[in-house]
């Protein structure tokens, strides 16, 4: 699949993203535009893996959202990318749903394996299954993305440690960069400092994606990024995105992080987003 | 010559003892068991398992929090992870991961949990938890197992290991009477009756169920008929054999090693309240923190020893 035919399904999961949080007047649009680029490239064109959700994923490159909150740009994405039917983008939220306001196995939505909304825990299981597959003589690789805003819980430093310590080289942790948490920037709420430098302290190979907002770009990182696995360390990979990208009222603030837009304000958006391979 | 003669305690052992004889065999038997521990492989004795399965053995560091997530993952991909440590450690500590990674994501998890109650002894309260029956039996779909011996905690970490779904298997330090046969099989959610008899239900669980035996042996002896009852599995409760017990006794003795609220004994009041209101009394720690001391002391003195049991019987049939 080409660049272009990716930015393409990126805009459609932007309208995707809007529009599910508009009909409930619910759910977190800002990190979720933010990371667009990221789900797209990967779910469309990095991760090797089945047709079929299996639990297991055995012999597969495997996916943990750990900032469970942007839950609309990953269901979009797997809507999009054949997990479930996009109509069902419809009951977002809604109850009886298995589109839960956070990721979940417990309604059996096919492509999440772990339930993330209460932060900071996805780094740990991606860990133990990184390591089940190493057990299992599987050469695949597990993805995992995380706020940055996350990194504060003192879980992910538990993680950071052990990876490094017991050489889990078949992860790639991506941090979004997009620097803004629901109180405000991070310089204000509680610095997280010179994260390469942290990580790095730990004994990760960290690299950049410094224009996450390009589908180009976040490709080439995340080619790059798997370059560097198998080499004895975890890889992280920081990228830099904006949150809100996309809509321009959303962009350069804090304040999307978990609103809704009203009618007016969703018609604003999708005027912005092109329709491309159709509305749900 | 009564039924409880046959329970001797010329075999002492500690119950985590049985843990590790029963994680040796794993190690050998199933090649999906991980071995998981956070800074205390002596105190679970893991030591044997960690030395011949280096490679499925999970040293977490003092990162209890990772361990339990870690845990989660290595179960998505089909592995077995008895997640271990001090009881305190693997649930009030943890609470949040157990909850959202393990139970909420329904992860065939296994979580092992040495040193609970008060008979930790002298490392004092911040060690000595007596509410993570409670934490963790509040947990939909986790199976709460309270092992009182040696063989049972043997017998039980094997039995889990077979079922499918996240687990808490919860048992002591100290050496204590091993007298369940080594042959019994252990059916998880079924109570062991131990004596028949008809004029009190006497329900135990833990390191209480030998105290439970002794004070059944006392008041024999004085000519009450006891009906002894291990309840092993917390959760799911063997509701039918409680509520046969009492129809025929009408009251009832709950003893554990744990807060009175939120234990082995408000399960019990939840299920009779529902079913079949009797008389009840609580052999329990009563809304305290425990202390540093000798474990038998500790009991004594927080009314867990054989002798509160007895008093609490003869009070409750009082009130019948």
């Amino acid at each position: 699949m080409s660049t272009q035919e990716l930015e393409k399904i990126a805009s459609q999961v932007r309208r995707d993203i809007v529009r599910m949080v508009h009909a409930q007047s619910s759910g977190h649009p800002g990190g979720s535009l933010g990371c667009t680029e990221y789900f797209v490239s990967l779910y469309f064109k990095i991760l090797e893996r089945a047709e079929d959700f299996d639990m297991k994923g055995k012999n597969e490159d495997l996916f943990f959202l750990s900032n469970g909150h942007i839950s609309p740009v990953f269901y979009s994405v797997l809507a999009r990318s054949g997990f479930f039917p996009v109509e069902e983008l419809n009951t977002f939220r809604m109850l009886n749903s298995r589109l839960q306001g956070h990721p979940t196995t417990h309604e059996g939505l096919p492509g999440v394996r772990i339930a993330s909304g209460s932060l900071g825990q996805g780094m740990s299981v991606a860990i133990g299954t990184a390591m089940a597959k190493k057990m299992n003589g599987d050469d695949k690789i597990i993805y995992s993305l995380h706020g940055d805003g996350e990194l504060q819980e003192g879980q992910i430093w538990e993680a950071v440690m052990f990876a490094a310590h017991n050489k889990v080289d078949n992860l790639i942790s991506t941090i979004d960069y997009n620097q803004k948490q629901i109180d405000g920037p991070l310089e204000e709420v509680l610095d997280l400092g010179n994260l390469e430098a942290k990580f790095k302290a730990f004994n990760w190979d960290v690299m950049h994606i410094e224009q996450g907002n390009n589908m180009q770009a976040v490709l080439d990182g995340l080619a790059k990024a798997k370059t560097k696995t198998g080499k004895g360390k975890p890889v992280c990979v920081i990228m830099h995105t904006e949150m809100g990208k996309g809509v321009d009222y959303m962009e350069g603030t804090h304040k999307w992080h978990g609103n809704a837009p009203n009618d007016e304000q969703l018609a604003s958006a999708l005027n912005q987003l092109e329709e491309t391979i159709g509305d749900y | 010559m009564s039924k409880l003669d046959q329970y001797k305690n010329d075999d002492i052992r500690d119950t985590r003892s049985g843990f590790g004889a029963a994680m040796d065999i794993l190690g050998e038997t199933n090649e999906n068991v991980v071995a998981m521990c956070a800074d205390l492989t002596g105190s679970l004795k893991l030591n044997d398992f960690a030395k011949k399965h280096p490679e499925r053995f999970v040293q977490a560091g003092i990162a209890e929090a990772n361990m339990i997530g870690m845990a989660a993952g290595l179960a998505i991909a089909g592995k077995i992870p008895f997640a271990t440590s001090f009881a305190e450690f693997v649930t009030a500590r943890v609470y949040d991961q157990v909850r959202q990674s393990v139970a909420y994501s329904n992860k065939n998890v296994k979580i092992a949990a040495s040193h609970a109650g008060l008979t930790l002894g002298e490392d004092g309260a911040t060690h000595q938890i007596l509410e993570d029956i409670g934490l963790m039996k509040m947990l939909p779909g986790f199976t709460v197992i309270n092992t009182c011996d040696y063989n049972q905690t043997k017998a039980a970490t094997l039995a889990v290991a077979e079922m499918e779904g996240p687990v808490y298997l919860r048992f002591g330090r100290p050496k204590v009477p091993n007298f369940t046969p080594a042959d019994q099989k252990f059916e998880i959610g079924k109570g062991v009756m131990l004596n028949e008899g008809n004029d009190v239900t006497i329900v135990a669980t833990g390191h209480l169920v030998w105290e439970a035996i002794e004070a059944a042996r006392v008041l024999e002896a004085k000519g009450t008929s006891c009906e002894v009852i291990n309840i092993h599995t917390i959760k799911p409760l063997d509701a039918p054999m409680i509520l046969k017990s009492v129809s025929k006794t009408a009251c009832v003795v709950v003893a554990e090693e744990h807060q009175k609220h939120g234990g082995l004994g408000a399960s019990i009041s939840t299920l009779l309240a529902e079913n079949k209101p009797a008389p009840i009394e609580f052999v329990a720690v009563d809304d305290k923190f425990g202390e540093s001391g000798k474990p038998a002391d500790l009991m004594k003195k927080y009314g867990l020893s054989s002798g509160d049991i007895v008093n609490a019987v003869e009070k409750v049939i009082k009130r019948k």
